[in-house]
């Protein structure tokens, strides 16, 4: 699509450079440890070294000795003002911190108060506590069973370690397909807990002003607005009131979903200031961010499809146990425990589907939040693009046209989905075609049976995803009771400059740039004429924040609209200004002008300066919008992507070769921005898919503490992309766009998990859980009777 | 603790400081001299996020202490720029996209800067491996290849940096 706007004016479709950069690139960004106050105080937290424990006693005289240590925290202290337990994101309860036990490893217990780092480091070296550990429970499968230890003692009715039973579709017409089917098959999935390690940990900086009453919290928070909200609701008993509560998130240094709960550690710098009335200054280190902060993922998967023999699918059967940790404080829209699980029928025109999901309580730490997903969507497309992939090759079927055969076609949408979703628009067959056509899938698939012929190992996989984000409709989209719209505030000054407020947060997608292309492609003002704030919540309106892929679908779609509001003032006044009547005036990028007379224009800048100057009689001054969009529906994004990888026999080495990946997101804002927010994604599917895994022992023990041992892939390990995109518009969103920052790591892994599968499926291997590592390969290579 | 002495030039001009051994020379710089760009993301030395570069050689200064660089030059983010003017290698992260939140972007300049003053001409394949000790997890690095690359030609072009 030929952008409408001139690069001057940099509009949608232009890649516009970005507007952050030129600080970032001078060391002039302002993450939150780089707010310094006078007088700051500095908190570290002594964290437990058991998984499962009874705390006897915690005794602070040394650390109190150690001359800069101010205090030491502990729960009994938080009891006393009723705040050493705080609601999760699900409404679960969380520990701030414990007052009798520990329920993971790493769990915060104290907090050293002290007027300089390393002394508050010194001080939780010395703050010594008396344990008595407890059975630890570990395995979500375990913990079910009857004779496992209740964990969750503080809830009197609790009588196991379930949380809540979830499911959804038509079980009894599912089971019938079942028993019609000619061909089923099944697979258990483990998609393992993991990690978002954004390089910035995560951290605040809280001041509590007591004369003022006001307090401000610098914070590493993905959704200031809902932060400050709840900070209201919790701790309103202890004097802190919305109007006076300020929650700034500077910048970002990556989110992923990891920045949208509320960790112990932030309320208790709260807490500190408050009582203190300094400034509490709270950064992880790299092992608290790791061990301690949100998980993602941890899903027993059990699936089953069902087709025809000649490969037409009817069919898919899910039951899942999603291990939760010691509390549900996963970030799932509060009417979905297993967040949007249920578009797991994927790209696929199935007759009927069901869907179960479990949670369960063990001995970890809390979570279950996105991984730069949208809520469960990659637990979804992982099982489904897996269960497609065994499929095809249980029939003998090629993978392509097996996924051809089964796609939703391009006149069915709007399409109603087996689990009730309501895709908005999608051609899957052409994306697919594209990939393989641009990697030249025929060729491939001849070298293969050549090489195979050979003994080499060599596999191609793909992945036909559908994304579903752009959460949400208000009408089953709500955190918290909060429903899931997002705002857009867009002043126009005097001089034609303009001012673009929003409820989301940038943590590197770019917002800056983007949102300012949208003013310019609906009031043509230039994009550097455009200032875009956000993560103020004194200054911005409120919105729900970003994640989950929702900024383009819900705030830029808010900025379009507000940005409409403005143009229809804007002709009023064009039509004043040059005495016309506003119906015989056209439009185009930067001006109105008189139909048939485009010498008789005016500006739009010429209009900003006539609405605060020369503004029609009986109309408002002024030049301003405000939107809060509540989205329609949501967007499904859809992709398909193919890897290449060959195997090294001798190690079980996997190395992907090529991964050509045709993404589809809708109308594009910023052509170099998608492109960079996909080589991200994917790299963050590789991540998953072949290295980052979190692990525990028997007794609770995290296994990948730290980056020695859980692995993030480097430049080396990580392919050369290569993108393109096909463009199917949203029919409901304002700019027909649809979002894209998680697309890529949503559909990546299943890519990369079928291309092992298939080079080695003549072996008689049908599944591997990721990580898939050298040593699984080896071993199911020695098991196979391959040899060097 | 007793503190030590230190002469550190950084970026050109000589701080004299004292400071307690222990203290790390990221906190030095980013909390004495209050030079912020230099980041901290891990505590072993894997993401590289506070890469600087010391006498010409790129070091990770999350493991290095102050008092290590007493009577050593000191280049950080903040030195890249002369007289206004970008170093070609910040150019090359803002035309090529090469980042996206911006907090590994220093220690990816400062690898780049002792990398390219030693390789003028890299391949592709030397630049992955001259950054597999910076993490990024926003741009899958092929734009980081990429405006190494373009710093690369750009400083070649220029006879030098």
């Amino acid at each position: 699509m030929a952008p409408k706007t001139t690069p001057e004016i940099g509009g949608m479709g232009h890649s516009v450079k970005r507007r952050e950069d030129p600080r970032f690139l001078r060391g002039q960004g302002n993450y939150v440890d780089d707010v310094v106050l006078p007088d700051m105080l500095y908190l570290d937290i002594v964290r437990s070294p058991y998984a499962h424990a009874k705390i006897n006693s915690i005794d602070t005289s040394k650390a109190l000795a150690i001359p800069g240590v101010l205090a030491v925290i502990t729960g009994k202290d938080l009891e006393k003002y009723n705040l050493h337990w705080m609601p999760t994101l699900m409404s679960d309860t969380q520990m701030v911190l414990p007052v009798d036990k520990v329920m993971y490893q790493a769990q915060e217990v104290a907090a050293v108060l002290a007027t300089d780092r390393y002394i508050a480091a010194d001080g939780v070296d010395a703050v010594e506590i008396d344990y008595d550990p407890l059975p630890v429970v570990v395995d979500p499968k375990k913990a079910l069973e009857p004779d496992a230890p209740v964990l969750r003692t503080d809830k009197p009715d609790k009588k196991d370690n379930h949380i809540w039973h979830w499911e959804w579709g038509n079980r009894d017409e599912t089971d019938k397909l079942f028993s019609e089917a000619e061909v089923t098959v099944k697979e258990d999935i483990y998609i393992p807990r993991i990690h978002v390690s954004s390089i910035e940990t995560c951290g605040c900086v809280a001041h509590f002003d007591k004369v003022r009453g006001k307090l401000t919290v610098w914070m590493t928070t993905q959704a200031p607005h809902a932060i400050r909200t709840v900070f209201a609701l919790v701790a309103g008993h202890v004097g802190l009131s919305e109007e006076k509560i300020q929650i700034i998130s500077p910048d970002i240094g990556g989110g992923f979903g990891g920045k949208v709960p509320v960790y112990p550690g932030y309320v208790i710098a709260v807490a500190a200031s408050v009582l203190t009335g300094k400034p509490v200054k709270w950064i992880e280190d790299r092992m608290e961010n790791l061990q301690a902060d949100s998980f993602a993922r941890d899903y027993h998967i059990t699936a089953e499809l069902a087709g025809n023999k000649d490969g037409k699918l009817t069919a898919l059967r899910i039951k899942t146990i999603a291990d939760h940790g010691y509390t549900d404080a996963a970030a799932n829209p509060s009417k979905f425990p297993a967040g949007l699980f249920h578009v797991c029928t994927g790209s696929y025109d199935l007759k009927a589907a069901h869907v179960e999901v479990d949670g369960v309580y063990t001995n970890k730490p809390p979570g279950g939040i996105a991984y730069r997903c949208s809520f469960r969507v990659t637990e979804a497309v992982h099982t489904i693009e897996r269960m497609a992939d065994v499929m095809a090759h249980e029939l003998g079927m090629d993978a392509a046209e097996f996924r051809m055969k089964n796609f939703i076609k391009p006149e069915q949408f709007p399409y109603k989905s087996a689990l009730d979703w309501e895709y908005d628009s999608g051609n899957y067959a052409a994306a697919l075609q594209l990939a393989m056509d641009r990697i030249g899938y025929a060729d491939l698939r001849k070298e293969q049976t050549e090489k195979r012929a050979r003994g080499e190992l060599m596999g191609i996989g793909i992945s036909s995803f559908t994304e579903i984000v752009g959460a949400g409709p208000s009408k089953h989209f709500d955190i918290l009771g909060l429903k899931m719209f997002d705002s857009a505030e867009i002043r126009v000054h005097p001089t034609g400059k303009v001012l673009a407020r929003f409820g989301t947060k940038s943590q590197g997608q770019g917002h800056e740039t983007t949102y300012a292309q949208v003013v310019a492609e609906e009031l043509g003002f230039p994009v550097d004429s455009v200032l875009v704030e956000e993560g103020d919540t004194d200054t911005a309106p409120y919105g729900l924040g970003t994640y989950a892929s929702r900024s383009t679908p819900v705030a830029a779609a808010a900025c379009a609209i507000a940005c409409r509001k403005i143009k229809d003032k804007a002709r009023k006044i064009a039509a004043y200004l040059l005495e016309a009547h506003e119906d015989d005036l056209e439009w185009e990028p930067g001006k109105f002008f008189v139909k048939g007379s485009p010498d008789r224009a005016k500006t739009i800048q010429e209009i900003s300066l006539a609405a605060y100057t020369n503004h029609p009689p009986g109309m408002e001054a002024g030049l301003e919008a405000v939107n809060y969009y509540d989205p329609p529906n949501l967007t499904y994004p859809f992709g398909s992507y193919i890897c290449v990888v060959d195997i090294d026999k001798g190690t079980g080495e996997v190395k992907v070769r090529r991964f050509v990946a045709i993404d589809d997101c809708g109308n594009i804002i910023n052509p170099m921005i998608v492109e960079g927010q996909i080589h991200g994604g994917l790299t963050m599917g590789l991540g998953p898919a072949l290295y980052e895994e979190i692990q525990y022992d028997e007794s609770g023990n995290i296994l990948q503490g730290s980056f020695m041992n859980y692995l993030l892939p480097t430049a080396v390990e990580t392919p050369n992309w290569e993108t393109g995109n096909t463009v199917t518009p949203s029919p409901h969103h304002p700019l027909g766009a649809k979002g894209v920052g998680e697309s890529a790591t949503v559909g990546a892994p299943a890519a990369i998990v079928n291309a092992v599968v298939d080079a080695m499926w003549h072996l008689g291997v049908r599944h591997i859980d990721i990580p898939i590592t050298s040593a699984k390969v080896w071993k199911l290579l020695r098991d196979a009777g391959v040899k060097d | 603790m007793d503190k030590v002495a230190i002469n550190v030039n950084v970026n050109g001009v000589d701080h004299a400081a004292e400071v307690e051994p222990r203290m790390l020379l990221v906190h030095f710089l980013r909390e004495t001299l209050r030079l912020t760009g230099t980041h901290i993301g891990c505590d072993t030395s894997h993401c590289g996020a506070c890469t600087v570069v010391m006498d010409g050689r790129a070091i990770k200064s999350c493991t290095a202490f102050a008092v290590q660089a007493d009577g050593r030059k000191i280049m950080t983010v903040e030195g890249l720029e002369q007289d206004g003017k970008l170093h070609p290698l910040q150019d090359g992260f803002f035309q090529e996209h090469g980042l996206q939140c911006g907090f590994c972007t220093p220690g990816m300049l400062m690898t780049g800067y002792a990398f390219l003053g030693e390789n003028k001409s890299p391949s592709d394949d030397e630049i992955r491996h001259a950054i597999s000790g910076n993490l990024c997890r926003c741009t899958g690095y092929v734009n980081i290849v990429k405006a190494y690359q373009y710093a690369a030609q750009k400083m070649r072009d220029n006879g030098g940096a």
